[in-house]
């Protein structure tokens, strides 16, 4: 079979003829099918852990609870009219007639009873007189699959209470601020913060990013010294988070107090004066995505063709007439991108913002730089550090409403890009 | 022209040079002096003295990578763009050296334009191409007149009159290549260097670049470099020819009127490379 040491070859052949060179081929076939089974391999395997992880926080955002109200809402009704129809009046001595005089006199004193709505004092009897409570609640696939064991269990362990679906990630969810209570927590408080601290750290980071990498693509010489600062920037890309948590304790929160704090703004109030701000944490993230910043905005600006710079200089455009009109223009894209890139990664950014001081418990709205801050991965670490189950469930319902922030920020980001690139085009 | 006398005030002249300058300054529009090009150690164009005729069409050829592009862009300073290129020699314009100290390299690219191999207009409409390139240099007439002018020297006019706002990107090949050469001889320049302007393009839109070479050095200095011996043969005055030594740094073999070069070469390397025999 091996004509290549065929002796009695007319002419010497190197290469496989007939069946050794179709034996030959289905070898080399063979090992294309190998490596082809093990990239679909690698591709499902991270299907999965997706499909895990999707299924994971769907399964504890949704599903039955079970919940005891401390007052059936039927033993409320006034002479046969339910309670849904009272009126305000009426629902104000149900409220007289259940709680303490001393809790009415505080509730008189926060806002009067002659001047609530009726909206407000059902709302009163809801929390104060019905009081739901939820004792425990199931995932979504127990709640599919074992209907009838949890009526029963239900039945069983909590007498007086219902089986109730529940949405854990609903409107309430999303406008209610933190509290103790599982069933009216809400991510208010850590949203907004999220947006307050990403939004500051984008406006810090992208100009001096930008600015940055101008510098170093245009006007930088190559010399050991504009090496060097090039190294450090790759390699700050890579230094993991918790350190620049450290830097930003020590320099924005401790080294910058009366900045971070207000005060030097006179705006400092007692709770706040210690420079654990939302300018604080925005500061520390803008450090923390700087590099990404510039590494993504250089990549683009080198990016530009060289044709287009030589146009422009070619009719006697200055450097920066070139830069501003033509490098940045075509590179903007690219530096968008980069951004919006940079921007996800501050978003989801928990361990620096623990050492920066994030406050693990705020029931009021972040008003501005000055403000105490948590945020959605701090609030989501919060919960399931919790020993009850039911913040489980409050963590999984944040998880979706992070992830869809982000997506949301990434589809922005791609919808801009898209419109620049075909105006572009267009011209 | 107040340009000239910035050239001339910043540049530092020696009284002997500035003389020799004069004495070209009838018919000469452009002469390079011992002019070496290096990129790093590697010298690219090595000792090129030239003088290019004013309202003349100058031929560089030359077989691949003998430098006759870097002498081009060594000719309005385009090599200082490339990190690492250094320039030695002199090219003298309008009496004095543009790579003496102290003269600007913006200046000297706005007064010798230059068209690329690749058409390359701004992504930009095809009327901003040409304003843009005038509004940076303080153009301050009357734009419509300068882009409809700009466009009727390069015979564009009628092909995009209709379509002055769309994207200059939509527009053929050879109609981008005439639009770069409105675009340059919209500001104004005393030459225009061809870097191969027509290699990119079918036959039939080189015909027209070539026509149009024929109208525009009524009004300007053309230099253009090109692979292809017959389309030197058809449009230029005189011919240069380079070739590249041992180290292959390129240097110039011939010069003279293209009908000598072609016809006559003194040189049996020109001869050679002429008939085909190697190139």
């Amino acid at each position: 079979m091996n004509t290549l040491s065929a002796p009695s070859a007319p002419t010497v052949r190197y290469l496989p003829e007939g069946d050794s060179f179709r034996s030959h081929m289905a070898a080399r076939h063979k090992k294309g099918t190998l490596w082809l089974t093990i990239f679909q391999a690698a591709t499902l395997v991270s299907i999965l852990a997706l499909t895990a992880l999707l299924y994971n926080i769907i399964n504890q955002s949704f599903g039955w609870v079970a919940v005891r109200n401390q007052v059936e809402p039927e033993a409320l009704a006034i002479e046969g009219t339910p309670l849904e129809e009272l009126s305000k009046e009426q629902l104000i001595t149900i409220l007289e007639a259940y709680i303490s005089k001393g809790v009415m006199r505080r509730l008189e004193s926060e806002k009067p009873f002659s001047v609530r709505s009726r909206e407000d004092v059902y709302q009163l009897v809801e929390e104060r007189v019905i009081n739901p409570e939820i004792l425990r609640s199931w995932p979504l696939a127990d709640s599919l699959l074992r209907r009838s064991a949890i009526h029963q269990e239900v039945v069983e362990t909590f007498p007086g209470a219902r089986l109730q679906f529940r949405a854990w990630i609903n409107p309430q969810f999303l406008r209610a601020p933190q509290s103790a209570n599982p069933a009216k927590a809400g991510v208010r408080t850590a949203m907004l913060g999220s947006l307050w601290i990403v939004g500051l750290t984008i406006l810090v980071a992208f100009p001096v990013g930008v600015g940055a990498a101008i510098y170093l693509e245009e006007y930088a010489a190559d010399n050991p010294l504009n090496r060097l600062i090039q190294t450090n920037i790759n390699n700050l890309a890579g230094v993991p988070s918790i350190i620049y948590g450290m830097l930003g304790l020590a320099i924005f929160v401790r080294g910058l107090e009366p900045v971070t704090s207000g005060a030097i703004f006179g705006l400092s109030d007692p709770t706040t004066a210690n420079g654990r701000t939302v300018i604080s944490a925005s500061l520390t993230l803008a450090l923390l995505i700087l590099p990404l910043i510039i590494i993504n905005a250089q990549e683009a600006i080198r990016a530009v063709p060289r044709s287009l710079r030589e146009a422009s200089y070619a009719v006697g455009a200055t450097h920066w007439q070139t830069i501003w009109h033509h490098v940045l223009p075509s590179a903007l894209p690219g530096i968008l991108t980069g951004t919006i890139f940079a921007m996800s990664r501050a978003m989801g950014e928990t361990a620096p913002l623990v050492v920066v001081g994030a406050s693990t418990f705020i029931a009021h709205d972040p008003t501005g730089p000055f403000s105490k801050f948590t945020s959605l991965p701090i609030q989501i670490y919060q919960w399931t550090a919790r020993p009850q189950d039911l913040f489980r469930n409050l963590a999984a319902a944040a998880i979706i409403v992070l992830l869809v922030l982000l997506l949301a920020f990434n589809a922005v980001a791609i919808i801009l890009r898209n419109r620049y690139r075909s105006k572009r085009r267009e011209g | 022209m107040t340009a000239i006398h910035v050239l001339t005030a910043t540049a530092r002249l020696a009284p002997v040079q500035a003389l020799a300058a004069a004495r070209c300054e009838s018919d000469c529009a452009l002469e390079a002096r011992q002019l070496s090009v290096y990129y790093g150690a590697f010298r690219a164009v090595k000792d090129v003295s030239l003088k290019i005729q004013r309202q003349k069409i100058t031929a560089l050829i030359g077989p691949s990578g003998c430098g006759k592009s870097t002498f081009l862009r060594a000719l309005n300073r385009m090599n200082d763009l490339i990190p690492g290129s250094r320039t030695e020699g002199e090219v003298i314009f309008e009496g004095c050296n543009i790579y003496a100290p102290g003269v600007d390299p913006v200046e000297v690219r706005r007064r010798i334009g230059m068209v690329f191999q690749k058409p390359n207009p701004f992504p930009k409409s095809v009327y901003d191409n040409i304003a843009w390139a005038a509004r940076i240099n303080g153009f301050r007439g009357n734009m419509d007149d300068l882009v409809e002018q700009s466009l009727r020297q390069a015979a564009l006019w009628d092909e995009v009159k209709d379509k002055l706002r769309q994207s200059a990107l939509a527009l053929s090949g050879g109609q981008q290549q005439r639009l770069c050469i409105a675009r340059a001889i919209a500001i104004r320049p005393e030459i225009i260097l061809m870097d191969e302007p027509a290699s990119a393009l079918d036959p039939i839109a080189t015909l027209k670049i070539e026509d149009l070479m024929h109208e525009l050095v009524k009004n300007y200095t053309i230099i253009i470099v090109t692979h292809n011996m017959q389309q030197a043969a058809r449009v230029s005055d005189y011919t240069a020819f380079l070739m590249m030594d041992e180290d292959r740094a390129g240097y110039l073999v011939e010069y003279g009127p293209t009908d000598e070069v072609f016809t006559n070469p003194k040189d049996r390397r020109t001869e050679e490379y002429i008939t085909g025999r190697f190139g």
